[in-house]
């Protein structure tokens, strides 16, 4: 093999950095949508392999649904004071409050529809032209089939009739005003890819992601873990287990998995073994419908 | 482990669906959950087993109208190679999403059904993944088992597919007898073939050469974005971030800037803020130059004894993807990797018929899915490779101004 052979995880790592690259060279208010989760945290790695020593070319913007992980937020505040890069924070919270929205109900009232309204806020508030995610085609249907430049009307909503073509490496970032993109740079990533590039590059991730013993309550068969934004029913019986995240949500909709795995190589042989996919092991509000997904992005979800 | 890009082409009635859903199927990437919404589907329509295709069907506008309506991406793995399958609908309507699919892949599936034969489809695909370059081909002869496993079927497909590969100049032809359905040919060499001695599919893409592919002797680099920290330790810092295109950059490459023409030396490179001494295809890489030149966007840094064409005005094969007919003297916006000009479509030489690759006389307007020989000027120079010789600098988009959408892909000849 020759010697200017770039592998499967530097060809995935060098297309993103392009990608992101290419967001900030046609986008005049870009920002990253960080979640606190691997994919976004794998996002901010990439970004400062893309532009460091200057600074980003975006803020993070973080949607805080109020229901988030204490250590999912304890380490987006770590790691945003570690590279010293501006992160702006808006609460579901307050646009609840501020536009009398109604909250679902139930033993496991989500925000996850809530935080839409929040995001289309902020893009507003702040003007922003182009959102870099950190969504995978590999994790949903619907998202298989989207652009990794993905257009969105001023209401914030996904045509998927109307995609533009999107050929060679060449991303349109052309809209009108009020429109906006949503920039997908690890499109082409698997769950896989992301667990190994972690691995590789050596990067820190919240302590969730890792076996750890938690109090959960067994419901449909998911294991969800009880805090103060669940309802208990009589009858309920909390268990103790030893669990990790395949992936990081809202409290109220992403599930754990039972496991031993406290190191990444662990973790890496339990995904290759597992027989379930990501989203349907851990995350309630996908079970819905059939077509949840591609019912939320229409109307503006990420 | 590498990656490989692929696209499938071929209709629904062709298996191409099922041939997918078989792909990801047996290289078991396709888990429960997945399986058991299939399932409940498969039971629902009535086919009484599982449906393999039904695992590629993502949006509900086109479950209900049993249609695939634009490209979708899927992915599976083996120990040896990451895959991403473009998987493009195939009806004639659809050239614009094949275009698309292939503009990426470096190899074609192009599915016949055993019982028709080498059909009009069949030659459409084949001549869009030629003009798109592709550099490797497989026909993927499906339904064998209709036509029970045949050898005469299957020799007189073969016979007839070289007549369209020779036409068409296609230097990397494989053939496969398969049956998506049955897995036959898939992962295994099936029994069923006793005839047939070559490897199965998936062993095929596995192990089919393409580090050849990458273009390692010309060097082209797009400037997509320059860093500039605005601290004072390092004031004098200003690097040209982008992606290598082709070829290998060493410190000391004497260079030239195009379109400028402005000329200077690579004085350092980086890789993910660490210092190198040089750069291949395919990395994104930080170059620095010795000499405080003018560099923007969108232009190319390349050496100084091999550069590519700089010109304002060049001939174009176009695939019109607008809705709305492309009328020539229309202006549009060019964009080739990171560079965007304003342009005008001057005047369309003849029209290709895609499923025989005449001729045609030049249309007044070209309509969505035709493919046109056409000639395009520029408001200020470009700077690109032949599509032929270099698909990622010879590639270009065109982009309607007032709708925003790209509505041509351009091969520049």
């Amino acid at each position: 093999m020759s010697k200017y052979h770039l592998d499967y995880l530097g060809q995935l790592e060098s297309e993103a950095i392009h990608i992101m690259r290419e967001v900030a060279g046609q986008f005049e208010r870009p920002a990253l949508l960080f979640s606190g989760g691997k994919d976004s945290i794998t996002l901010v790695h990439l970004a400062l392999k893309a532009f460091r020593p200057g600074k980003f070319p975006f803020p993070l913007v973080h949607i805080d649904t109020g229901h988030n992980f204490p250590e999912a937020l304890d380490f987006r505040d770590e790691l945003v004071e570690q590279i010293g890069e501006k992160l702006i924070v808006r609460k579901v919270e307050d646009t609840i409050r501020e536009k009398s929205l109604t909250e679902q109900k139930g033993k496991f009232a989500s925000r996850n529809a809530l935080q839409t309204y929040t995001l289309l806020d902020l893009i507003e508030e702040f003007k922003f032209d182009a959102l870099i995610g950190g969504a995978r085609r590999d994790e949903e249907k619907a998202r298989a089939k989207e652009r990794i430049f993905s257009v969105r009307d001023e209401f914030g909503q996904w045509n998927p009739k109307l995609q533009r073509p999107e050929l060679w490496n060449t991303y349109n970032g052309k809209i009108h005003k009020g429109e906006n993109v949503r920039a997908f740079p690890i499109s082409n990533w698997t769950e896989l890819d992301v667990w190994n590039y972690i691995r590789r590059e050596q990067i820190e991730l919240p302590s969730i992601y890792f076996a750890h013993e938690r109090e959960v309550l067994q419901h449909e068969g998911q294991l969800v873990a009880i805090s103060d934004f669940i309802k208990l029913d009589p009858g309920d019986v909390v268990l103790k287990k030893k669990v990790r995240y395949r992936t990081v949500g809202d409290m109220t909709c992403t599930a754990a998995v039972e496991s031993d795995a406290t190191a990444i190589d662990d973790i890496i042989n339990e995904i290759i073994a597992t027989k379930t996919s990501e989203r349907g092991e851990t995350r309630i509000d996908d079970r819905v419908s059939e077509a949840a997904m591609e019912d939320r992005k229409k109307s503006g979800y990420f | 482990m590498d990656i490989l890009r692929f696209i499938t082409a071929g209709s629904v009635d062709d298996g191409k669906s099922t041939l997918i859903g078989r792909l990801l199927y047996d290289s078991k990437s396709i888990l429960i959950d997945q399986l058991e919404a299939i399932e409940k589907q498969s039971k629902n329509k009535d086919l009484g087993e599982i449906d393999l295709a039904l695992l590629t069907d993502g949006l509900r506008a086109e479950r209900e109208q049993g249609i695939t309506i634009d490209v979708a991406y899927k992915y599976f793995s083996t120990p040896k190679r990451k895959f991403i399958i473009a998987d493009a609908p195939g009806h004639i309507q659809y050239t614009r999403n094949m275009v698309t699919g292939a503009s990426n892949s470096e190899l074609a599936i192009i599915l016949v059904d055993a019982r028709n034969g080498v059909v009009e489809q069949t030659r459409r695909h084949s001549i869009i993944a030629s003009l798109l370059n592709i550099p490797h081909i497989v026909v993927a002869i499906n339904k064998m088992d209709l036509v029970g496993y045949s050898e005469e079927v299957y020799n007189q497909i073969v016979g007839d597919y070289q007549e369209v590969a020779k036409s068409l100049n296609l230097k990397d032809v494989k053939y496969i007898p398969i049956s998506a359905l049955n897995g036959d040919n898939i992962v295994e060499v099936s029994p069923n073939f006793p005839w047939y001695e070559g490897e199965s599919l998936l062993h095929y893409l596995e192990n089919i050469e393409v580090e050849n592919d990458v273009n390692l002797t010309d060097p082209r680099f797009s400037v997509q974005y320059v860093i500039r920290p605005q601290v004072a330790e390092l004031h004098d810092y200003r690097g040209y971030a982008g992606k290598v295109i082709s070829g290998v950059y060493r410190k000391g490459d004497k260079v030239v800037i195009q379109p400028s023409g402005i000329e200077s030396t690579i004085s350092s490179i980086e890789i993910g803020g660490k210092e190198t001494d040089e750069a291949f295809a395919l990395q994104s890489v930080v170059l620095h130059l010795e000499d405080d030149v003018d560099v923007s966007r969108g232009d190319l840094i390349v050496r100084r004894d091999n550069q590519p064409n700089t010109e304002q005005e060049f001939e174009v094969l176009l695939c019109w993807m607008g809705n709305k007919p492309l009328v020539p003297g229309n202006k549009y916006l060019f964009q080739i990797n990171s560079r965007v000009v304003r342009a005008v479509v001057r005047e369309i030489a003849y029209k290709l018929d895609v499923n025989t690759l005449q001729q045609e006389p030049a249309p007044e307007r070209a309509e969505l899915n035709d493919i046109i020989r056409a000639t395009i000027k520029t408001a200020s120079p470009v700077a690109f490779d032949s599509y032929n010789r270099l698909r990622d600098n010879g590639g270009a988009i065109l982009i309607d101004e007032t709708s925003c959408v790209t509505v041509g892909a351009c091969m520049i000849q």
